[in-house]
């Protein structure tokens, strides 16, 4: 069954294209929504969730128009980005109040449900004012899901999370799809999405510019070149054993650093550390020099 | 009759309203014209008609306005400006109800903190339950059932309440209304001294419309504007990212 379908939607605010005929349609299981900063995911992800209408096109949700209609909080539930929330009430009593919002025949049971999903309990009493960044989501996460929804849709999730709390709350998700819902979350950072398998959908400048299956997709981004720049107590040396790997493709010494040319990410990451250790040179810096989003994008829609 | 999800939003609404830095803010109107009253009382003016002018003037067409602009602008405004509303909204709670339980929460605590104040003020400046205290507190309960509706509708229509609703109650009511006969017709101000008058019976008051008149335009106008307000709520939209 399609929970979510898309058909040609678009979006615009006065002369400004937000999401340029977008089709989709998303099923049951983890679907990561993934682009740049200003791409369009929100404007998306709000269309779906009721609070914004298209422009043009057809979006249903759990076969349901979401737009001008409350019902389809019934079966959806929303984590949005922004972490405003009623910090002076305590965790539980903020997800018991939004089950009762729902008219859940027993609020109380449904709000101690949620917030052992996201392992809450310890901290369901104290005022969400108190929370870290990761805990309110966490909460926040428990609020979308005490109604038991089969669509939960989460935007920027992990934003502000600590490694620690994003393993978790990607855990929490992979768990949830395993059940059959369908989660749509979205994220401009390609790592976050790591541990999520399942589909993804990359929004470039709010257009569809990759869809499917995450590893393919991964695979494309990961195996493009990359230029890394690295500084260590001795360049020349390492520069010489570097250029022995099949995953280095080229090796130039500047006035900065060392410029090395990699043609795989991955490889290149784990080896220059072993390298140097096996040489007792001290890395002082490895950056990646071409890896800010806008350039990983443009690669995989030039693909 | 209100439902389990009405008596949730007010509940809420009533601690977040009185919780945040704003709400020692509702009580200083109220608080000022009870001062200015006891002063005056205490210094004996000359004037005879000095209790109608102070509960009148200043307590119905400026205490009054003025803090049912920042209760009724904060009480669904607030949640509107800082996004928590949609924890509410993305519930398949019914938008009328919002409206319906932000409304009873405005309007319950500008009785509180307006409506007390005027019916204690007018028993210190008339010597007791007078035809015009009895006549100002039934005002000021009528200014607090019209304005807050005026006020939450402007909450959920602009982001700019505050300064919409001043210009209205200072712009309108306060130049308009006295300069244009006609714009009292639409002035809230104008109801709450016309429904105080039709019990009082004071001409200091200086009512402009009759009981009649008033109660059936504030009647259509706190209709017109809570179905403004729910509709307008129902196509509540988030802001993209900023791009």
């Amino acid at each position: 069954m399609t929970a979510i379908e898309l058909d040609q939607v678009s979006r615009w605010y006065g002369n400004v294209v937000a999401i340029n005929g977008i089709t989709m349609s998303i099923g049951p299981g983890v679907t990561g929504l993934l682009g740049p900063n200003g791409a369009g995911k929100s404007t998306l992800l709000h269309m779906i969730a009721g609070f914004l209408p298209p422009s043009r096109g057809s979006l249903t949700v759990a076969g349901m128009a979401s737009w001008h209609n409350p019902g389809i909080y019934r079966t959806v539930g929303l984590v949005p980005e922004r972490d405003s929330v009623y910090s002076f009430l305590s965790g539980e009593a903020f997800v018991r109040a939004t089950a009762r919002l729902h008219r859940l025949a027993d609020p109380e049971a449904a709000a101690r449900r949620a917030i052992s999903i996201v392992e809450m309990a310890d901290a369901q009493d104290r005022r969400i004012s108190t929370y870290s960044k990761g805990m309110r989501q966490r909460i926040k996460v428990a609020a979308a899901l005490v109604h038991d929804p089969q669509i939960l849709l989460l935007d920027e999730p992990f934003n502000g999370m600590d490694p620690r709390q994003r393993l978790h709350m990607m855990d929490l998700l992979h768990g949830l799809g395993e059940q059959g819902r369908t989660i749509l979350f979205s994220s401009h950072i390609l790592e976050e999405v790591e541990r999520l398998s399942g589909t993804i959908q990359v929004i470039v400048a709010g257009r569809l510019a990759a869809s499917g299956d995450f590893r393919a997709i991964r695979r494309l981004m990961t195996s493009r070149p990359h230029v890394f720049l690295v500084r260590t107590s001795d360049d020349r040396q390492l520069g010489a054993s570097l250029i022995g790997r099949p995953a280095v493709t080229g090796v130039e010494l500047t006035g900065r650093g060392l410029q090395v040319r990699a043609s795989d990410y991955g490889a290149f990451s784990r080896e220059v550390a072993v390298l140097a250790r096996d040489h007792g040179i001290r890395l002082r810096e490895v950056l990646p020099s071409d890896e800010s989003l806008e350039s990983v994008f443009a690669y995989l829609v030039e693909t | 009759m209100f439902g389990v999800q009405g008596r949730v939003i007010a509940a809420i609404t009533v601690r977040a309203t009185m919780g945040r830095k704003r709400a020692f803010l509702f009580a200083i109107p109220g608080v000022v014209l009870l001062m200015v009253t006891v002063a005056l009382r205490l210094g004996h003016p000359e004037q005879a008609s000095w209790p109608a002018a102070i509960l009148g003037v200043f307590g119905l067409s400026v205490v009054m306005p003025l803090t049912a602009l920042i209760i009724g602008t904060s009480v669904l405004g607030a949640e509107i400006d800082d996004g928590s509303a949609v924890h509410l909204l993305a519930t398949p709670v019914r938008r009328p109800v919002v409206i319906a339980a932000k409304y009873m929460v405005a309007t319950a605590l500008t009785m509180a903190f307006v409506a007390v104040p005027e019916l204690v003020a007018g028993v210190i400046a008339t010597g007791g339950a007078t035809r015009l205290a009895l006549g100002v507190f039934t005002g000021a309960l009528a200014g607090s059932v019209i304005y807050n509706a005026v006020f939450i509708m402007i909450s959920v229509v602009t982001t700019r309440a505050i300064a919409v609703g001043l210009l209205y109650a200072l712009i309108w009511e306060g130049v308009l209304g006295n300069l244009v006969p006609g714009a009292r017709l639409l002035s809230v101000g104008q109801y709450s001294l016309g429904i105080a008058n039709s019990i009082a019976h004071d001409p200091s008051l200086n009512a402009a419309l009759t009981l009649s008149t008033a109660v059936v335009m504030g009647a259509l106008v706190t209709a017109v504007a809570l179905v403004i307000a729910a509709r307008r709520l129902a196509s509540f939209s988030l802001k993209g990212e900023p791009a």
